[in-house]
């Protein structure tokens, strides 16, 4: 065990140290994750925390972060090591007429290897935390890449051979589910489905993040937020708009939530036009500023 | 724990969900560090390590509860349904009784609501030995006897007080109300699962309250809450087939000149360009036009189809949408990437023109709309995919029209809502149009139409590939 947790709450406590509030969920798959050796699939809407859990980790264990962040053509050479070839044809060309066996030996040493996130993690000497950020842009076949590195914790070069992981690095991979991960992916890691929080837990985040809120006034954004949630809208708020919506009603001083205040502010939580109208239409607001009436 | 284990995994299977080997070895290894006595730990590892997918979180939840819902059912706690017990509810009258139900509720005071709830199932679910019903029936008793509307009423009339005039508010408050009647339906049910696991045993329970995967659903007789939840695992599916239509050619015509790993390779043959390496070729964009039955015997698979035409548009730029009825309009301007689509249902409805006549399907006849009004909005790139149950009421099929738009697609797929075996009776007139298609698929399900997408890539008809 990478750590001095003992039990799941051990989890909660030194998470809610760095600042973030784990619920008993996370707490356990991230207890069992450090226990077993095993990578965390986290998987769910954008803004709810999930890159944030990895970075928390990485705070409470004292570990430095690695970080991958996938996009689409993320491919070997981005992701686990490539060959310095500049300066494999300097060292060729800076002593021309030695034997061939001295310098091939050479060239495809260590020295000439550009690591990338996952290697580096491997080859860290000091434990890690490895984050592998939104893992489902990369395209269906690059996820193989992953596979060896989440199964052994190793890195197959074919001119060195294999490099295993000298200390067991925490690997957390995050996705937004906008497409299906490979059954092979799944199955290798502890999936950990992270919803949007509960209103007791949104408010108690709000109080953390914000902490000059007042509770009332937590509490009221907290179950304004969810409510707005069950709204069918294309992008409904994440958590982090939560909290930026509690910044502005604190800048703006406004104390008291009410229905103008809120089409007033429509806009921190919404961010597209047609969410606005059509939350505005279901809430019955006033007119204001954020609302423009269809 | 390892028995218990098994006979989870197997329930799990049974539902429909794929557990795997190493699945289940996974479970076996976290048990030893889970609290057992905690039912959300044990909740949390076997939900990690079993189940994947978050559609698949409702079937486990259900079976979770059954195996291991851990709770003695009320009754064998205090079997004096008869006595007087202070907040028992006992002996009190239903009205007063209801009255209790709701001080609980308020008040959150979880142990009243338990014994309360235990004795509401013992006063009106009727609960016999060895009857062959379901759990469902049972709760499905107790909250008609607690009259749960009345229930909301009055909560929301007893809240009422503590705030004045604000619509957020009182919105708000309905939704808090409607959730504490969920929780009750909940501890009614969890009350009439922990009696029934008595009695019948943990697997025999589980087997009768299996509910059917969200893909397993029937999209023709889906419940709304279950179209939502569909509605919502469309997009990634809409991606999906999106990649799968713009086909990538791996072999012949290669692309232009790749120099970064053209120098890379030479490295091999010491800076010599032996291997020259090119980039792949541009992939197709492909197009897509969509012919949509939106009649009244298909308006929920309408709505579906409508809405993965939606989440396709705004993966590809070419897609047009057709809607038909006994007329046939372009919706696609309903469906643009930036409107919303419950907003774009109601405008097609209002104002696309669908009905000539009486507002009965007529394939022929839309088809021919098609070739007379729109035929340039097919080319040889172009994806044809037309939805409907191929039920034209009896009037002339008019295949020659499908067979000249199909003549000019890359293909041409048909997806029909109604089982295999109902093809063909009645009205319908599938088989004149299913040699006209590369395709013809059956999809009631979103499982169905999961497989026609994986293998839509695949699906050029061999008579087609020889004319190349």
């Amino acid at each position: 065990m990478p750590t001095s947790w003992s039990t799941p709450s051990d989890v909660a406590e030194s998470l809610a140290d760095t600042g973030y509030l784990s619920d008993a969920r996370i707490a356990q798959v991230v207890y069992l994750a450090a226990t077993l050796n095993k990578p965390i699939l986290a998987e769910g809407p954008a803004g709810v925390g999930k890159t944030a859990l990895a970075l928390a980790l990485a705070e409470a264990t004292g570990r430095r972060l690695v970080r991958l962040q996938c996009y689409e053509g993320l491919d070997e050479a981005k992701a686990l090591y490539e060959w310095d070839y500049h300066k494999q044809l300097l060292r060729l060309q800076s002593d021309e007429g030695a034997s061939w066996d001295d310098v091939e030996g050479d060239i495809f040493s260590e020295s000439f290897l550009l690591t990338r996130p996952l290697l580096e993690a491997i080859r860290s000497p000091e434990p890690v935390v490895l984050l592998i950020d939104e893992v489902d842009r990369v395209e269906l076949e690059t996820e193989a890449l992953l596979l060896e590195v989440l199964d052994s914790f190793q890195v197959t070069i074919p001119e060195l051979g294999t490099i295993s992981a000298v200390t067991e690095p925490i690997v957390v991979l995050t996705s937004n589910n906008t497409r299906e991960l490979s059954e092979a992916l799944k199955r290798r890691c502890l999936y950990l489905h992270v919803p949007y929080p509960t209103i007791e837990r949104e408010r108690a985040i709000l109080r953390s993040r914000v902490p000059e809120l007042p509770e009332l006034l937590a509490e009221k954004i907290a179950r304004t937020v969810a409510s707005i949630r069950t709204i069918n809208s294309r992008k409904p708020p994440s958590v982090s708009e939560s909290i930026d919506w509690a910044r502005t009603l604190l800048a703006l001083g406004i104390a008291e939530l009410d229905d103008q205040v809120v089409s007033e502010t429509l806009h921190v939580l919404l961010k597209y036009q047609s969410d606005i109208e059509k939350a505005s239409k279901e809430l019955t607001l006033p007119d204001g500023s954020g609302a423009v009436p269809a | 724990m390892r028995d218990v284990l098994a006979a989870f995994v197997e329930e799990l299977r049974s539902a429909g969900i794929p557990v795997s080997m190493v699945e289940t070895l996974d479970a076996a290894d976290a048990l030893p560090h889970t609290d057992l006595s905690n039912r959300e730990n044990l909740r949390a590892t076997l939900g990690a390590t079993l189940v994947k997918n978050p559609r698949h979180y409702r079937a486990f939840d259900v079976a979770f509860d059954v195996f291991f819902g851990g709770r003695r059912p009320f009754a064998e706690a205090d079997p004096s349904p008869e006595g007087d017990h202070a907040g028992a509810g006992g002996g009190m009258d239903d009205d007063a009784f209801r009255e209790a139900v709701i001080d609980a509720l308020l008040s959150g005071d979880r142990d009243a609501l338990r014994r309360l709830v235990g004795n509401a199932v013992d006063r009106y679910a009727g609960m016999q030995p060895g009857r062959p019903v379901g759990g469902r029936y049972y709760t499905y008793r107790v909250m008609r006897r607690l009259d749960a509307d009345d229930l909301i009423m009055r909560l929301l009339a007893a809240l009422a007080i503590t705030d004045a005039d604000s619509a957020i508010e009182d919105r708000i408050q309905r939704e808090e109300v409607e959730a504490m009647i969920a929780g009750l339906r909940t501890d009614v049910d969890d009350e009439v699962t922990a009696r029934l696991v008595e009695e019948r045993g943990a697997e025999q329970v589980a087997q009768s309250r299996r509910i059917a995967l969200l893909e397993d659903v029937d999209l023709m007789h889906a419940t709304r809450l279950e179209i939502e939840e569909i509605e919502r695992t469309v997009a990634p599916l809409a991606r999906k087939l999106a990649t799968r239509l713009s086909h990538r050619r791996r072999h012949g015509r290669k692309g232009r000149l790749d120099v970064r790993r053209t120098i890379r390779r030479s490295l091999g043959h010491g800076g010599v360009l032996l291997d020259p390496q090119f980039k792949p070729p541009r992939t197709s964009k492909p197009e897509i036009v969509v012919l949509c039955d939106v009649s009244g015997s298909m308006a929920t698979f309408a709505r579906f189809t409508l809405q993965l035409t939606y989440a396709i548009s705004s993966e590809l730029s070419k897609v047009r949408a057709f809607a038909f009825i006994d007329g046939l309009d372009e919706v696609t301007r309903f469906f643009g990437p930036h409107t919303d689509f419950a907003d774009a249902l109601m405008k097609m409805s209002s104002e696309a023109s669908l009905v000539r006549r009486d507002g009965h399907s007529d394939y022929g006849r839309s088809f021919e709309e098609m070739v007379e009004g729109y035929a340039d909005a097919i080319g040889p790139r172009t994806t044809l995919i037309i939805t409907g149950d191929a039920r034209n009421n009896y009037r002339p099929a008019g295949a020659h029209h499908l067979e000249h738009l199909a003549r000019k697609a890359r293909a041409t797929f048909w997806l029909n809502p109604e089982p295999r075996r109902f093809w063909d009776t009645g009205d319908s007139v599938m088989s004149s149009y299913s040699p006209l298609c590369d395709r013809v698929e059956q999809v009631r399900t979103l499982r169905q139409l999961e497989t026609f997408v994986e293998d839509a890539a695949l699906s050029r008809s061999p008579q087609r590939q020889m004319v190349g």
